[in-house]
C-alpha cells in the first residue's frame, strides 16, 4: 500500500499551474519510463499548495459527501448499478425487462427439456431408441422461433443506441476528458478552466472522506446536475476508457481521437467509476469521481476556478482565463 | 482413390512390417510423421500447457479472494528481484492475464481439440491412413514449441513497466507499442507468429486430408459431424490467422523500424489494430468451440444410441457460425467511439449468430428424444456443456447488444460469459471428447467412478468460479484490475472458493487418468456398443500404428 502514496493528492491550482503540468505530463508519458514519471508529474502539483495560499475570490461549494450504495456499487450487488440518466434507465429497463427475462427462460426450457429427456429416455424407461433423424417442420420452427425472439430484442436494443447516439444540443456544457497513465485531466474550454488532473485519493484519505477506496479521487469532475454535459474524451499516452456505471457512460479515451458522449445526469451527486481498458501498471488506480451539482453552485464552482459560468470564454481558454482568474480556489478535499 | 497411399507396403516395399511395427522412441515421439503420434503429442503438449495456464488462473484468483493487495509484491520479488516496486507488482498482474490469455487460448484449446483430437480422429473418421502431408503435421507441432518457449521467456526480459508482456492477450496498441518497451512484448508477438503458422499450417493439412483422402463411399454428407466442424474450423483458420500474423507485423514495425500503423499521433490510428485484431479474433473464438460441438454431436448420439437429429442442418449450422462469424468482429469494439449505424449493424449481425446456435442446442436435444440413453463420463459432460453453453452462448446476446455493452464492456460480465462458452464450454467437450476417446487412444479403460467425481466436482466448482462474476460485472466491476474496491469483495470471494473446488476436480481427473494409463482394464475395439457408429470403433483399441491399410468401403 506504501507506494499508492505515490499518488500524492493533486490539490486544485491554478488553471495556468495545471496546463503547464499536464503537458509535463504528456512529454513525460513519452520518455522511456512510463513508470514514474506522471506520478511524479502528479506530485509536481503539490507545490501548487503554496501557490493556493491567497483565499479565492468566490469560494467553490463544499465537497459533496457521496450517498452509500449510489453511484457506487454495493456489497454483494446482483444487478445493474441505479441509473441516474435517461439512456442508462432505458438501458437498465431492457437489461431487466427484456434481456433477463428472456434469456432465463431459454435457459430454464434447455435445462427443462434436458432433465424431462433424462428421466424419460434412459435406457431403464426407454430400452428401445426411436431411429428419428428428421423433422422438417420442427427444425423450421426452432429456427424461426430464435429469429422472432431476437427481433424482439432487437426493436428496443436498436432504438436505445439511437438514442445513446443523439446529439448533445448546442447549449450542452462541454468538457475535455483526457486519459493518462495514469490519471484524469479535466477541461472547461467554453468556461476557461484550464486542465487539471485528477489522482486516485490513498487509502487514508478515502477513509477520511468518507469515501470508497480506489473509486474516491482527489479532483472530482465536477458537473451541473439536470444540464445536458458534452464530454470530448482522448487519451494522451495508450487508449483508456471513462466509465461510470450508474450514468451508463463508457467511452474509450484513445490518443489521436476525440470520442464524444452526451448525458444529462438527473440528480446531484458523487458517481464513480473505473477505467476500462488495459492502460497498463496502475491501470486499476485511476478512478473517475464525478460530483454532479445543481445548477447554482456548479456555476459558483466556475466562478470559484475563475472560470466564466456563461461559457463565453471558447477558444480563449486557458490562458485568457488564467490571467483574468482573481485567484485559484483553495483545496477542496 | 488410388491404394498407393493407402497401403505401406506397396511404399516401402523394401521393408516388410506389419502395420503395427513402430519406429524406435526417439525416431517415433521426435520424428512423428504419424497423425495418431502427433496428435498424442498434442494432447500431451496442451495438458501441460492448461497446467501452467490453470496455475496462473489460481495465482489470480487467490490474489482477487480480498481487496487489497495480498501476494501479488512477494510475487513480484521473486520475479524482479527483492526491491521490486508495487508498479512492477502491478505490471506482474498485467503479466500474468496475459499468460493466462495466451496460453489458454493458442497453447491449450487449440492444440487439444484441433492438434489433439483433430489429429487422431479425423483420418480415423474418414477411412484415411494418415493425414495428407504427415512431415507438415510434425512440424506443425514442433512450432508450438519454440512458440511456447517464446511465450514464457518473454515473462523473464524487461517490458515496460517490469519484466514480461503486461499488454493482455489482445495486445493492444498503443500500450504494446510506445506503452511497452524492452524486448518482452517483441518475444510474445513472435510467439503468436509462430504458433499462428504451427496453425495455418494443420488447417492446410485438415482440408487437403478432408478434401482428398476420404474413403470410397465417404461423401462429405455423410462425414461425422467432428470431421465437418474440424473442416469448417480449419477454414476459419486459414482465413483468419494470416489477419492476425499482418496486425502483429506491423506491431513488432511499428515497435523497432520507426513504422506508425497504429500511433494516432502521426497519421496511423489504434482502432485500426483493434479492428485487425478481432477480424482474426471473433474467428477464433469460434476455431475454439466449433470442435467442440462436433465431439459433442458425435457422444449425445453415441449414448443415445440414435443418429443425430437433423444431421444436415447441424452441419450447415456450424457453416452459417464459420461465415457469421467474420463479419461480427466489431461487437468487441462497441466503446471505441464507432459511429452509429456501425455500432447498429455490428449488434443485429451478432445476434444472427444465435441462430444457427440454436439449432445446434435443440438438435442434440431432438437427438436426445426418443433415445435409451447411458450416462456414462463422457455423455455427463456432454450434458454439462449443452446447458453450460446454452448460459454462455444467452450471455453473449447480452453483450450483443451495443446499447447494454455500454455498461457491460469490459466488466466481468464478459470475463463470466467468455468462460462460461470457453471454461465450461469448450473445456467440458474436451473433457468429454477425452473420456469418450480414452479407451480408443490408450487402449484402456478410464475409471468410471473417478470420471463422474470429476465431472460433478469440477461442474460445482467452475459454476461457483464464474458465475458470480455475472453479478461483479453487472455492478460495474471492470476486469483485469488486480485490486478492487470493498463493494466487490463478497463475491470476489465466492469465486475464489469456486476455484479451489475446481482445482479438486482437475487433480481428480490426473488420478484418473494415471491410473487408467496403468492399471485401467482393456478396452474393447468399441466400448460403448451400438451407439457409436464411426470407423474408430471399427479399429481395435489402440488402434493399429496404420489404419486402413484397406481402405473400408462407406454404404
Amino acid at each position: 500500500m506504501a507506494g499508492l502514496l505515490a499518488f500524492a493528492p493533486a490539490v486544485v491550482a491554478s488553471p495556468a499551474a495545471f496546463a503547464q503540468d499536464s503537458a509535463t505530463a504528456i512529454g513525460n508519458a513519452a520518455d522511456s519510463a512510463p513508470a514514474t514519471a506522471p506520478a511524479e508529474a502528479a506530485n509536481a502539483v503539490a507545490p501548487a499548495e503554496t501557490a493556493a495560499a491567497p483565499a479565492a475570490a468566490v469560494p467553490a461549494p463544499p465537497r459533496l459527501k457521496p450517498t452509500e450504495g449510489v453511484g457506487m456499487p454495493r456489497p454483494g450487488e446482483i444487478t445493474l448499478q441505479e441509473q441516474f440518466t435517461d439512456t442508462g434507465r432505458q438501458a437498465r429497463w431492457i437489461h431487466d425487462a427484456v434481456l433477463l427475462p428472456v434469456i432465463t427462460v431459454i435457459c430454464l426450457i434447455v435445462l427443462a427439456l434436458m432433465l424431462f429427456i433424462i428421466a424419460r429416455y434412459r435406457r431403464g424407461a426407454n430400452p428401445t431408441p426411436s431411429r428419428t433423424s428428421h423433422n422438417t417442420l420442427l427444425e423450421i420452427v426452432w429456427t424461426v422461433a430464435p429469429i422472432l425472439v431476437l427481433v424482439v430484442i432487437a426493436v428496443p436494443s436498436i432504438s436505445l443506441i439511437a438514442e445513446q447516439y443523439r446529439p448533445a444540443p448546442k447549449e450542452a456544457l462541454t468538457v475535455k476528458v483526457t486519459g493518462y497513465q495514469w490519471y484524469w485531466g479535466y477541461e472547461y474550454p467554453d468556461q476557461g478552466i484550464g486542465e487539471f488532473v485528477s489522482n486516485m485519493l490513498p487509502p487514508e484519505k478515502a477513509v477520511e472522506n468518507g469515501e470508497p477506496y480506489l473509486l474516491a479521487a482527489d479532483n472530482r469532475l465536477v458537473l451541473p446536475a439536470g444540464r445536458p454535459i458534452k464530454l470530448i474524451i482522448t487519451a494522451a499516452d495508450v487508449i483508456h476508457s471513462f466509465a461510470v456505471p450508474s450514468l451508463w457512460v463508457k467511452m474509450d479515451a484513445v490518443p489521436g481521437r476525440l470520442n464524444e458522449k452526451a448525458f444529462t445526469i438527473e440528480k446531484p451527486g458523487v458517481y464513480y467509476g473505473q477505467c476500462s481498458e488495459l492502460c497498463g501498471a496502475r491501470h486499476a488506480f485511476m478512478p473517475i469521481a464525478i460530483e454532479a451539482l445543481p445548477p447554482a453552485e456548479f456555476d459558483a464552482w466556475v466562478r470559484s476556478q475563475g472560470g466564466d459560468p456563461a461559457g463565453n470564454a471558447n477558444g480563449e481558454a486557458p490562458q485568457t482565463a488564467a490571467a483574468a482568474a482573481p485567484a485559484p480556489a483553495a483545496p477542496r478535499i | 482413390m488410388t491404394t498407393i497411399a493407402a497401403d505401406p507396403h506397396d511404399v516401402h516395399a523394401h521393408d516388410h512390417h506389419d502395420a503395427d511395427h513402430k519406429p524406435g522412441f526417439f525416431a517415433r515421439w521426435f520424428m512423428s510423421t504419424n497423425h495418431k503420434d502427433i496428435g498424442t503429442l498434442y494432447l500431451i503438449f496442451a495438458i501441460c500447457a492448461g497446467v501452467i495456464g490453470g496455475a496462473i488462473s489460481g495465482l489470480m484468483r487467490h490474489e482477487l479472494a480480498q481487496p487489497g493487495i495480498q501476494y501479488l509484491h512477494s510475487w513480484a520479488m521473486l520475479m524482479d528481484g527483492p526491491d521490486a516496486t508495487l508498479d512492477q507488482a502491478y505490471h506482474l498482474w498485467n503479466v500474468l492475464i496475459t499468460a493466462h490469455g495466451l496460453i489458454m487460448v493458442f497453447f491449450m484449446v487449440m492444440p487439444a481439440i484441433i492438434g489433439g483430437f483433430g489429429n487422431w480422429f479425423v483420418p480415423i473418421m474418414i477411412g484415411a491412413p494418415d493425414m495428407a502431408f504427415p512431415r507438415m503435421n510434425n512440424i506443425s507441432f514442433w512450432l508450438l514449441i519454440p512458440a511456447f518457449l517464446l511465450l514464457l521467456g518473454s515473462t523473464l526480459v524487461p517490458g515496460g513497466t517490469g519484466n514480461g508482456a503486461g499488454t493482455g492477450w489482445t495486445v493492444y496498441a498503443p500500450l504494446s507499442t510506445s506503452g511497452s518497451p524492452g524486448p518482452a512484448v517483441d518475444l510474445a508477438i513472435l510467439s503468436l507468429h509462430i504458433a499462428g503458422a504451427s496453425s495455418i499450417l494443420g488447417a492446410i493439412n485438415f482440408i487437403t486430408t478432408i478434401f482428398n483422402m476420404r474413403a470410397p463411399g465417404m461423401t462429405l454428407h455423410k462425414m461425422p459431424l467432428f470431421v465437418w466442424s474440424v473442416l469448417v474450423t480449419a477454414f476459419l483458420l486459414l482465413l483468419s490467422l494470416p489477419v492476425l500474423a499482418a496486425a502483429i507485423t506491423m506491431l513488432l514495425t511499428d515497435r523497432n523500424f520507426g513504422t506508425v500503423f497504429y500511433d494516432g499521433l502521426r497519421g496511423g490510428d489504434p482502432e485500426l489494430y483493434q479492428h485487425l485484431f478481432w477480424f482474426f479474433g471473433h474467428p477464433e473464438v469460434y476455431i475454439m468451440i466449433l470442435p467442440g460441438f462436433g465431439i459433442v454431436s458425435q457422444i449425445v448420439s453415441t449414448f443415445s444410441r440414435k443418429p443425430v437429429f437433423g444431421y444436415l442442418g447441424m452441419a450447415y449450422a456450424m457453416v452459417a457460425i464459420g461465415v457469421v462469424g467474420f463479419v461480427v468482429w466489431a461487437h468487441h469494439m462497441f466503446t471505441t467511439g464507432m459511429s452509429v449505424n456501425v455500432k447498429m449493424y455490428f449488434t443485429a449481425a451478432t445476434m444472427v449468430i444465435a441462430v444457427p446456435t440454436g439449432i445446434k442446442i435443440f438438435s442434440w436435444i431432438a437427438t436426445m428424444w426418443g433415445g435409451s440413453l447411458t450416462f456414462k463420463t463422457p455423455m455427463v459432460w456432454a450434458l454439462g456443456f449443452i446447458f453450460m453453453f446454452t448460459v454462455g452462448g444467452v450471455t453473449g446476446v447480452v453483450l450483443a447488444n451495443g446499447g447494454i455493452d455500454d455498461a457491460l464492456h469490459d466488466t466481468y460480465y464478459v470475463v463470466a460469459h467468455f468462460h462460461y462458452v470457453l471454461s465450461l464450454g469448450a473445456v467440458f467437450a474436451l473433457f468429454a471428447g477425452f473420456y469418450y476417446w480414452f479407451p480408443k487412444f490408450s487402449g484402456r479403460m478410464y475409471n468410471e467412478v473417478l470420471g463422474q467425481l470429476h465431472f460433478w466436482v469440477f461442474f460445482i466448482g467452475v459454476n461457483i468460479l464464474f458465475f458470480p462474476m455475472h453479478f461483479l460485472g453487472l455492478s460495474g466491476m471492470p476486469r483485469r484490475y488486480p485490486d478492487y474496491p470493498e463493494a466487490f469483495a463478497f463475491w470476489n470471494q465466492i469465486a475464489t472458493h469456486g476455484y479451489d473446488i475446481m482445482a479438486v476436480g482437475v487433480l481428480i481427473f490426473f488420478i484418473n487418468v494415471f491410473w487408467s494409463l496403468f492399471a485401467g482394464p482393456k478396452a474393447a475395439a468399441n466400448p460403448w456398443g451400438e451407439g457409436a457408429t464411426t470407423l474408430e470403433w471399427t479399429l481395435s483399441s489402440p488402434p493399429p500404428y496404420h489404419q486402413f491399410e484397406t481402405l473400408p468401403q462407406i454404404d
